[in-house]
């Protein structure tokens, strides 16, 4: 994966996440044309969505969209499954996740992404080794 | 865990904020005592200023000042202030700024840390933002990580190694052993961590690649303990166990199977297990499906089992998930070439999907229609594919258009239909084909020359239904003006009889010059369809005379100075419109610049000057113009022309290959285009040639033999010989042989025929091609070159003795004629 994006209905950031070196102001410009793409996007369509040269899998979970930018190489359906693996995990963390949450606590989001995924690639498939991860993590603060 | 007071009350009051400009204003306000804080000596808030900071940079400020706070974060031995400094470094520090090298220590430290989520938190930021320098450094660290005793650990440092890898590749080689020997453990994250490090390795380094195929048997082992036996409910995804881990084992066999027998065989009948036995019902199962079928077509599978993989594709393309269906035609895509009857099978479904909302699926049902069109299925195919162009959204529109002519130029079952088919194309998106479709559109219509009423007609109506589409009516006004006199004389069988009157016609040009939609090409196109008209029409000319004198003065520059030639023609040079304002010929394919001199037997034969297609394609839209060679002649000199093309109103013969009769009628000759002769009318480079005229060489019994001579090359020439009988009765058995000196090398092309009807109705041709190694030269040579300094060595003057037998009225004739000057042929040689 090369970067995950997290946008409200808006077009407000709400987390994003960067595999790739690129500078500030390339990181803006990438997303803001992104959001403004998959903002356009009608409810029934597909998923996947190519863009300058990258596949863009994207989800709606209620307000918040979901957005990963993955190679060409990288399966496009599993993409899916990783998105909805994080909101799982969000969901059983927080408790019934919405988007207030991950507003009010952004850090613990990218916590919780640090320990599903790491340089981009899933480095732990089961939802409960995660979730006591970060649970152990969290007694130590 | 206890929120972050300071934090929540912080993104509470910005949230709160009415205007962009109360928003800054909070920022600001915070940000500055953020600074503040920064400044002073440890206290128990820095994390939480930190976290303010990072919020804030998420917001889209300017957060810069936060980057030494970062690294002196990391390097503070609370957790909670490690935590949100290893964030702060991930999200504002990246290789590019060089703080980052800064805090490589700290890493270096955190790796061997007691408390694994410390390392942990080294590990997640070298692998998200580690520079080449600092993964240099680090490497060996790693390493040792890899052979921990800690899974948890373990996994880490796997993922962490194949950013390693990505950014210095050498370093690969550091990590194979540790690598190859994490395949034995049990734990899925440290194995999906293996997979994926093998795979880059394996992508990285050939020989590597070659090294951990031994290990293909291994993770046959795995998959199978995963997909067909194993049921660990922690990790199970609706019913599929471990799919993550199932795709990146798949996707590592395929890179290991690719060209590779031994291999491919050794994955073959798990392969099979898993797309027969993989519930397909949730994308998850789709997922798995998905990546075997890519492994099964990218190695070498046997037939059996690709047969199978192209059915879940086929399968996948009815399922009601759109997503599924988009995946499945990137996946055809990908194998239309080699598989290409296995994917026709599905080509129902396929064009489907051309209705589809969604553009992305729209975009890829194209794709596939258009490789999966054949010349069997063209007319159905075509059918849907125009529907679909005159409701497919803008971006996909120039696309399709190209693709569709494409298709219909390589399987056009008959020319009416490639006609009407670029006629469709154009009326629906004729805004968005390419620029050369109008030429190449003309070429196809003026070869079609049984079609030509039925295209004129056809374009006319289009005309006038719209004239907003350029390049629809630039064709439409170039075949009006071609072929004008087929549309006024409404005689075609094809479509319904419409009565055009010339007025009719006249109007729509008009319409056409004067409307704010035309471009300045098209008003060329319409103008100078209008001039050829004064040809084709009888009545109106005198309308074509003012429209023509109007535009003399127009504002565009171009349009004036046609107008101006154009007046010019009705003015001085009036004998010469016909034969300027001539019909084009067909046009060669594939060549419109190398139309050949295809010089009419007995045409005065030029010699060719380099053909100007600047000047010519500034003056002409119409690039096939460009290529006829003609001399270009000051103004004085057009006296000349008309004479060379009176001339060749006897003597026209339609093409060499094709002898026979020319009655005096010029048809389709090769010698004008009305655009060209118009630029020799305008002036350009002057260039004064003596074209080579026709010679008769022999007169007896109403028998005349004519010679004219072409240079071909520095050594060939090619004369061309016409006889022509001027008796009362026909002559047949004509025949003519030819002698030359020795040293000259002679080739006698077929006649054009042996029957000379009577009063010269017709002619026959000889054409007789020279090659003259020694370059002998011909009498009328000498004098010049006693002038200057001679090149060629003067051997034998240059003969030709032609014998012409033949049979008239029942009895025979023979006679001889001997040639010693070649005309043409000294002007040839300079």
């Amino acid at each position: 994966m090369q970067f995950m994006l997290l946008f409200s209905r808006q077009g407000k950031l709400r987390l994003q996440k960067w595999y790739v070196p690129l500078s500030d102001k390339e990181k803006k410009k990438i997303t803001r044309e992104l959001v403004q793409t998959v903002l356009a996007r009608k409810p029934k369509m597909c998923s996947f969505l190519e863009w300058r040269d990258l596949k863009i899998v994207y989800k709606r979970y209620a307000s918040l969209y979901f957005c990963c930018a993955i190679e060409d190489q990288d399966n496009e359906l599993i993409t899916l499954e990783i998105i909805h693996r994080y909101v799982e995990l969000l969901d059983k963390y927080f408790g019934s996740v919405c988007e207030l949450d991950i507003i009010f606590n952004f850090e613990k989001a990218y916590f919780i992404l640090d320990e599903f995924l790491l340089g981009g690639e899933a480095q732990e498939t089961s939802k409960k080794n995660v979730l006591k991860a970060i649970e152990q993590a969290d007694l130590l603060q | 865990m206890s929120p972050s007071v300071p934090l929540q009350e912080m993104i509470r009051a910005i949230r709160s904020a009415r205007t962009q400009c109360e928003e800054r204003g909070v920022i600001q306000r915070e940000c500055a005592a953020i600074r503040a804080q920064f400044r002073q000596s440890d206290n128990g808030g820095r994390s939480h200023n930190l976290a303010k900071l990072l919020y804030v940079h998420m917001l889209g400020y300017p957060a810069h000042f936060g980057q030494m706070e970062c690294v002196r974060m990391i390097a503070s031995p609370r957790y909670s202030e490690k935590r949100v400094g290893y964030l702060g470094a991930m999200m504002l520090l990246d290789e590019k700024q060089d703080a980052s090298l800064l805090i490589t220590n700290s890493i270096k430290n955190d790796l061997s840390h007691s408390n694994q989520y410390v390392q942990s938190l080294a590990l997640c930021t070298l692998a998200c933002m580690g520079s080449a320098e600092m993964c240099r450094d680090l490497a060996p660290e790693i390493d040792r990580l890899l052979r921990a005793s800690n899974s948890y650990i373990k996994k880490k440092a796997a993922l962490c190694a194949v950013h390693i890898v990505r950014k210095v590749q050498d370093l690969g080689e550091l990590f194979t052993p540790a690598a190859r020997s994490l395949l034995s453990e049990k734990n899925h994250g440290v194995l999906h961590g293996a997979v994926v490090l093998i795979t880059e390795l394996c992508e990285k380094n050939p020989e590597t690649l070659e090294r951990f195929r031994k290990t293909v048997p291994d993770l046959v082992q795995i998959m199978k303990g995963l997909a067909i036996s194993g049921y660990s409910p922690e990790h199970d995804v609706a019913g599929i166990s471990d799919p993550f881990l199932q795709v990146r084992i798949l996707r590592l066999l395929r890179i290991l199977g690719r060209n590779n027998e031994q291999a491919s065989d050794a994955m073959n009948d798990l392969l099979a297990q898993v797309a027969t036995n993989t519930d397909s019902t949730k994308t998850v199962g789709n997922a798995v499906l998905y990546e075997t079928v890519l492994t099964v077509l990218d190695i070498k599978s046997e037939s059996g089992l690709r047969v199978l993989a192209v059915n879940i594709l086929g399968r996948f393309l009815l399922n009601n998930d759109r997503n599924i269906r988009y995946i499945a035609m990137t996946s055809l895509q990908k194998i239309v070439g080699s598989d290409h009857n296995a994917v026709q099978r599905h080509r129902g479904t396929i064009v489907d999907c051309l209705k589809d909302q969604d553009a992305s699926v729209k975009r890829r049902a194209l794709d596939l229609s258009l490789a999966l069109v054949s010349a069997t299925n063209i007319r159905s195919m075509m059918k849907e594919l125009l529907l679909f162009l005159s409701s497919c959204p803008p971006e996909l529109r120039a696309q399709a258009a190209s693709g569709i002519f494409n298709a219909a130029e390589r399987y056009a079952p008959s020319q009416r239909w490639h006609i009407d088919t670029i006629l469709h194309v154009l009326t629906t998106a004729g805004g968005d084909v390419r620029d050369e479709t109008v030429p190449n559109l003309i070429q196809l219509i003026t070869n079609a020359s049984e079609l030509h009423c039925y295209t004129v007609h056809k374009l006319y109506r289009a005309l006038l239904a719209d004239i907003s589409q350029q390049s629809l009516v630039q064709v439409a006004c170039w075949c009006i003006g071609e072929y004008g006199d087929l549309l006024v004389r409404g005689e075609c069988q094809e479509i319904e009889p419409v009565q055009v009157t010339e007025d009719d016609v006249l109007d729509a040009l008009e319409t056409v010059l004067q409307s704010h939609m035309s471009s300045p090409a098209t008003r060329g196109f319409a103008l100078t369809a209008t001039m050829k008209l004064s040809t084709r029409i009888t009545d109106n000319v005198d309308r074509i005379r003012s429209i023509v004198s109007i535009y003399g003065s127009c504002i565009d520059v171009e349009l004036q100075q046609r107008a101006v030639e154009y007046n010019a023609l009705f003015k001085k040079y009036d004998h010469m419109r016909a034969a300027v304002l001539e019909r084009m010929p067909v046009i060669e394919k594939n060549s419109p610049r190398v139309i050949p001199m295809e010089s009419p037997q007995g045409r005065p034969s030029r010699t060719s000057s380099q053909p100007k297609s600047s000047t010519e394609s500034h003056w002409c839209p119409n690039h096939l113009l460009t290529s006829f060679s003609l001399p270009v002649c000051g103004v004085s000199q057009v006296c000349d022309l008309l004479d060379l093309l009176g001339g060749s109103e006897e003597t026209l013969q339609p093409s060499p290959a094709v002898g026979g009769s020319a009655p005096g009628l010029p048809i389709h000759t090769a010698s004008t285009a009305g655009g060209d002769l118009l630029d020799l009318l305008g002036g350009l480079e002057p260039a004064p040639i003596a074209p080579a005229p026709t010679v008769p060489v022999y007169e007896k019994e109403g028998v005349t033999l004519t010679l004219s001579c072409e240079k071909q090359s520095d050594s060939g020439l090619t004369v061309t010989l016409t006889a022509s009988n001027s008796t009362d009765s026909d002559i047949s058995s004509f025949t003519l042989q030819a002698a030359v000196p020795k040293s000259v090398q002679l080739h006698m092309k077929a006649p054009s025929g042996d029957f000379l009807p009577a009063r010269g109705t017709a002619n026959v041709t000889q054409m007789v091609v020279l090659n003259n190694p020694n370059k002998v030269v011909s009498v009328e040579a000498v004098p010049i070159r006693t002038a200057s300094k001679s090149f060629f060595p003067l051997q034998v003057n240059l003969k030709m003795r032609i014998r012409i037998s033949y049979t008239s009225q029942g009895s025979a004739f023979q006679d001889t004629v001997q040639i010693d000057s070649f005309p043409g042929f000294s002007a040839a040689i300079h």
